[in-house]
């Protein structure tokens, strides 16, 4: 999505590195590195990691609030505005991280080594999912022992699975038990799994993968492919046609932004997606006024919907990349802004993502819970979605400081590498 | 900059959207005893012509309400929305008779609904009017949306292709809810299913929502008395009598005065 228009950004990144011996131990583990000891080293690669960075961050919040309950900060969230929403961004922008750092990886140290960095990656959000379960889980048991309003007798039947535990935590572990508002993580642990292999092609036939890739995406909508999910119903976020925007993620890291940077700069592409955005701006408000309703033909009506999240609709997946796009065009890779403070918290964010994707998920618990007990209200939904963000900077802001500590005391590279692992940004 | 401007644009725009919406929600009439429910939520398109047509000339009102467990109360018959709006209907439309009964469905998607509707109906005079409350045992299943929407788009062509008119009524707004179940995808399903056969949706969830935000009933309450969950169901009742009314064009002022 970013850096498209960057073709210098690639040469400068292994100069950063080299230029820098820890950050050559760190990076291949972090997709996102802290510029801070990048940054004397070469501005131009700082730069290009800030755009991404900073759109991931964005993601993150816009995810925290879109799983809260609605609220004034939901009119903020992309997906009010248009087809795609922020899980479209951070799916893509994890591929195309992800498929950066390790395949600089891959070229160094070999398939075998940097597929075994992958699947640690994957144990640890594992980890973090299974832990994101557990905090559910005692959530949801309070709610189960503490609210009996008959006005919900029907619906409080979702807790049924709580009389079998073993089956549902097995279930669980298994991936196929998916609570709400835990679908990112066993996607992403997925396309992650096969981030080597995929990787390891991309790196001879870029465009053959990519192939492959829409050709997969095309076959799981004709045969209905998706991963079946517990206790009945399949994959909210179907892998085999999401993978496509992580495989475009990482087709653009690996070269194809450069090649696509001269299409992205043509006013008329420009001028097709923004015609393509307005459209789906209004389509997407006649469905919150539905008296706008009329104004839309019944037979594209027909023809546009359902508009599938769970499959990538063809209808986001375009939205995503004229949004995309657009932003490429309107924000240069060395637009000043991103080094001002105000955006730095989101930056900050951006460069933790899995940590801090795990802290928005659970604040959106606790958010739940304490809108639950304090009785809604909007000022407290406001409050609420506020101090979510707040606390996410905070927290990207302490691990940031951490790893940069660490690094520094740290001497060996071992220790460096072990520190670079529980801090390290989401991939 | 620029796009940080057109975010901004976009939020401005939004915000003047929803200030306009604003006072038009003020000026609504408000219905009777407390459950106020704002006009734009009580109104709709889509026209019941068959009920006007009964309700003006044979001056009679069949409705069949197909729901699941959450169309009930657990106390005394009648107290579920069914039996509440029956009532209003009574008495908003003096001179017609008005007969209401309820199918529970009881934990059947609306896919095992919609095959059995026939079953349902049985043979004979179909009802005026079917109230078709669906989503929620599909939403707590997590059942495919496009299977869901399959379902209800032919479970409403049944009803339609028979002869009756058709509301849809979709999920219950509980605050404490939205942790465990995803309803978004199948309230937009609803929507878009009425939209197409134009048939009413009465927004069950924004109704109750809208009640929970300006306080009218505290729907995180955790006591296990009944009352709430019957003040609730009486409300619906009576919204769900004037959005039948409202939808069928009826004004009940006019048949106060027979025709003959």
């Amino acid at each position: 999505m970013t850096s498209v228009t960057d073709p210098s950004s690639h040469s400068a990144r292994p100069a950063c590195a080299a230029g820098d011996g820890r950050a050559t131990v760190d990076a291949p583990l972090v997709p996102a590195p802290p510029p801070a000891p990048c940054k004397p080293a070469v501005a131009a690669g700082g730069e290009r990691e800030l755009r991404l960075d900073l759109f991931r961050g964005l993601a993150l919040w816009l995810i925290f609030v879109d799983h809260l309950p609605p609220n004034l900060f939901t009119w903020l969230t992309i997906r009010n505005y248009g087809f795609s929403d922020a899980t479209e961004i951070f799916i893509f922008i994890s591929g195309y991280t992800a498929a950066f750092v390790y395949s600089r990886a891959m070229t160094e140290r070999g398939f075998v080594v940097a597929g075994a960095r992958i699947l640690k990656r994957v144990w640890q959000i594992y980890v973090a999912h299974v832990f994101l379960f557990t905090i559910f889980l005692a959530e949801i048991s309070y709610v189960a022992t503490s609210f009996e309003n008959p006005l919900y007798t029907e619906e409080m039947g979702i807790l049924d699975f709580l009389k079998q535990p073993d089956v549902t935590i097995v279930q669980a572990l298994l991936l196929k038990f998916r609570p709400v508002n835990m679908d990112v993580l066993p996607l992403y642990i997925v396309l992650m799994l096969f981030l080597p292999p995929i990787l390891w092609l991309m790196q001879r036939k870029p465009d053959l993968t990519l192939g492959l890739s829409v050709g997969l995406y095309a076959l799981a909508w004709e045969f209905n492919l998706n991963l079946p999910a517990y206790p009945n119903g399949v994959w909210f976020f179907n892998p085999f046609a999401w993978q496509l925007l992580f495989v475009f993620g990482a087709w653009c890291a690996l070269g194809g932004a450069r090649r696509m940077a001269p299409l992205l700069s043509s006013r008329v592409l420009m001028a097709l997606c923004v015609v393509y955005l307005l459209a789906a701006f209004f389509i997407t408000m006649t469905w919150h006024l539905p008296q706008l309703g009329h104004f839309v033909p019944r037979v594209i009506e027909q023809w546009m919907y359902p508009i599938n999240k769970t499959d990538l609709d063809v209808l986001r997946f375009m939205h995503f990349l004229a949004l995309a796009a657009l932003t490429v065009y309107l924000l240069p890779s060395d637009w000043p802004g991103l080094r001002s403070p105000w955006l730095r918290p989101a930056i900050l964010c951006g460069q933790h993502s899995l940590e801090i994707f795990c802290l928005g998920v659970f604040l959106a618990f606790a958010g739940h819970f304490v809108l639950a007990e304090v009785s809604g209200g909007a000022v407290i939904h406001f409050v609420v979605s506020l101090s979510g963000i707040v606390i996410m900077s905070a927290a990207a802001a302490v691990f940031s400081w951490y790893k940069h500590v660490a690094a520094k005391g740290g001497k060996d590279a071992k220790s460096a590498e072990t520190n670079a692992d529980l801090a390290g940004g989401g991939s | 900059m620029r796009a940080t401007a057109g975010l901004t644009a976009l939020a401005l725009l939004s915000i003047a959207w929803l200030g306009g919406i604003a006072p038009a929600r003020a000026e609504s009439a408000s219905p009777p005893s407390g459950c106020e429910v704002p006009a734009y939520l009580l109104s709709s398109e889509s026209e019941l012509k068959k009920v006007a047509e009964a309700v003006k000339t044979d001056g009679r009102l069949d409705i069949l309400v197909i729901g699941s467990r959450s169309a009930t109360v657990v106390a005394p018959n009648g107290s579920g929305f069914p039996g509440r709006m029956e009532a209003a209907l009574r008495d908003k439309l003096p001179g017609v008779a008005v007969k209401v009964d309820l199918r529970l469905q009881i934990k059947k998607t609306a896919a095992e609904v919609s095959g059995e509707l026939g079953q349902i109906l049985g043979e004979g005079q179909p009802p005026t009017l079917v109230i078709w409350q669906t989503g929620t045992v599909d939403a707590m299943r997590a059942v495919d949306p496009d299977d869901f929407r399959t379902a209800v788009d032919e479970g409403v062509a049944t009803l339609q292709k028979r002869g009756s008119d058709v509301v849809l009524m979709n999920l219950q707004y509980g605050p404490r809810m939205e942790t465990m179940i995803t309803t978004a995808p199948y309230l937009d399903v609803l929507r878009v299913v009425a939209q197409q056969h134009g048939a009413p949706l009465f927004d069950r969830f924004a109704i109750m929502h809208h009640w929970n935000e300006t306080g009218q009933f505290d729907l995180f309450n955790n006591s296990r008395g009944i009352d709430l969950a019957k003040r609730v169901h009486d409300c619906l009742g009576r919204a769900l009598a004037s959005f039948v009314i409202g939808a069928a064009r009826v004004n009940p002022a006019e048949l106060r005065t027979p025709r003959q």
